[in-house]
């Protein structure tokens, strides 16, 4: 009883946490605050599958998680690199 | 899925963690939202949403381990994470200070002039 109110607790606080980053996506006066928010995304979004995986029972969800904690690296690293020097590969 | 077959001490340390995890998380977002500027920002993202997932992880692992599987998976997860949120938030970091992101932060005494 008291693990399904914690997870029904956990989503919830994740899916508010994931709404912030996109106001914070959105609005961001920087171009470095909008990466910053995307990858902030990305990490919400792996808790987020996992404890839907937890939620259903199922075990596929966390090849799923980890699939996009890969791309979430990748993506943030690139946009880095994008803001910095101008291009991704030289 | 239910729970309710687990141990109550296995229960209790799961609901723990499970709050523990959802509560950093959103720190961390309402820390990046409200945070002045952006070298502020960088830092509610990488330590309090790390350590919300990294909970978020072990309470999965307890899980498994509660129903007598003893794997390690999550801690694959866990440890990218551990490992990877430094690294981009120094290359953001470097990328900030390349296109002069303006701050906030007051000049330090000895170099009036920033």
């Amino acid at each position: 009883m008291i693990v399904e109110w914690a997870l029904n607790l956990a989503l919830l606080a994740v899916g508010a946490a994931l709404l912030l980053c996109a106001w914070r996506l959105l609005r961001g006066p920087e171009l470095p605050d909008r990466v910053l928010a995307l990858d902030t995304m990305y990490v919400n979004i792996v808790a987020l599958v996992v404890l839907l995986g937890l939620r259903q029972g199922s075990k596929l969800f966390f090849e799923a998680a980890m699939l996009i904690a890969l791309l979430g690296f990748v993506a943030t690293v690139a946009l880095a690199r994008y803001l910095t020097r101008g291009d991704v590969i030289e | 899925m239910d729970f309710a077959h687990l141990h109550w001490a296995w229960q209790g340390l799961i609901a723990a963690l499970l709050g523990v995890g959802g509560l950093f998380t959103l720190v961390g977002a309402v820390g990046m939202l409200r945070f002045k500027d952006f070298y502020m920002r960088l830092h509610a993202p990488t330590k309090a949403t790390t350590l919300g997932v990294g909970g978020v992880l072990l309470a999965s692992l307890a899980i498994n381990w509660a129903q007598g599987s003893w794997v390690l998976h999550e801690l694959l997860i866990t440890l990218f994470l551990f490992v990877t949120a430094p690294v981009s938030a120094n290359l953001l970091a470097k990328a900030a200070l390349h296109l002069r992101v303006p701050s906030k932060a007051p000049a330090p005494p000895d170099q009036p002039f920033p």
